[in-house]
């Protein structure tokens, strides 16, 4: 469970110091928004955060990282879930990071509620699916 | 006056993601497979992916009460905290949608993000898919109306 703990911690760290340098949420959701508002300057600081997020990626095998990525290969229902992943990180304002992490460390009743609505959301259709036989 | 960030901003934000994605990367989230044996509450549930949210929540907690005693960050001239308060349908709706496909794949919006320099195909439908979720519900929903 170190990974876990250290990951998270890092995770945390990222999030205190985008909040403490310069006072904005780390959510995903609000990031990928950003990329449709380019020209509004003031969510600029999400396109270097962005930039960061890409480059972890090859730092982190540079520095001898191994980083496996298993997952379902039906095209249906990578569409399907990335079309509600999409949709409803928007319309919910927020996914987590930033209901889940930033939003739970503020205490927000509204985030708490969104992390256990989508948490438990995830499970009943993990259960569904494993249950019906298993698309993945 | 809101928005405006002094240069030093830029490396913060950069940085910021940066070790956010790292983060990911060294705990699995990253992996759908490792996300949906956590999902699997009712099956080999593996908890493990607990301690990531547990021990990212309590530090910034811990910064967010900090800053708490400042009047603005150290390189911006506010605060933004988020103003919404409202728990209702849309949230709810939203919440249960994302999890819905957070479960049927394993993958939120950072994780897949961080996965992009991979080219992995699949992750890439997935982004595609992702990004015209988002401007469907943009042109179809809208965003929130500033409430007071």
């Amino acid at each position: 469970m170190t990974d876990e703990l250290i990951g998270g911690a890092l995770i945390g760290i990222a999030a205190s110091l985008l909040w403490l340098g310069i006072g904005r949420i780390s959510g995903m959701t609000g990031v990928i928004s950003s990329l449709f508002v380019v020209r509004d300057t003031s969510r600029h600081w999400a396109l270097w955060f962005l930039a960061g997020l890409l480059l972890a990626l090859p730092l982190f095998y540079l520095a001898g990282g191994e980083s496996p990525v298993e997952m379902t290969g039906n095209k249906t229902l990578l569409v399907a879930a990335g079309l509600l992943v999409g949709f409803g990180t928007y319309i919910g304002n927020g996914c987590t990071s930033g209901h889940g992490v930033c939003g739970m460390g503020r205490l927000s009743l509204r985030s708490m509620l969104a992390t256990i609505t989508f948490i438990v959301a995830g499970v009943v259709t993990v259960a569904v699916m494993n249950h019906s036989g298993g698309a993945l | 006056m809101t928005g405006k960030m002094s240069r030093a901003g830029i490396p913060v934000a950069f940085v910021s993601g940066v070790l956010f994605g790292l983060g990911l990367l060294i705990s699995g989230m990253n992996n759908p497979a490792k996300v949906r044996a956590f999902l699997d509450l009712f099956g080999n549930w593996r908890p493990e992916l607990i301690a990531v949210m547990g021990s990212a929540v309590v530090i910034f907690a811990l910064a967010f009460q900090l800053s708490k005693k400042r009047r603005q960050p150290l390189c911006a001239d506010a605060f933004h905290e988020p103003t919404l308060k409202k728990t209702d349908a849309r949230l709810l709706t939203g919440a249960v949608m994302f999890g819905v496909g957070w479960g049927l794949v394993g993958l939120c919006p950072g994780p897949a993000l961080v996965n992009i320099l991979n080219l992995n195909p699949d992750v890439l439908l997935f982004i595609a898919a992702l990004l015209v979720g988002n401007r469907l519900a943009h042109y179809l929903v809208g965003p929130v109306k500033a409430a007071k």
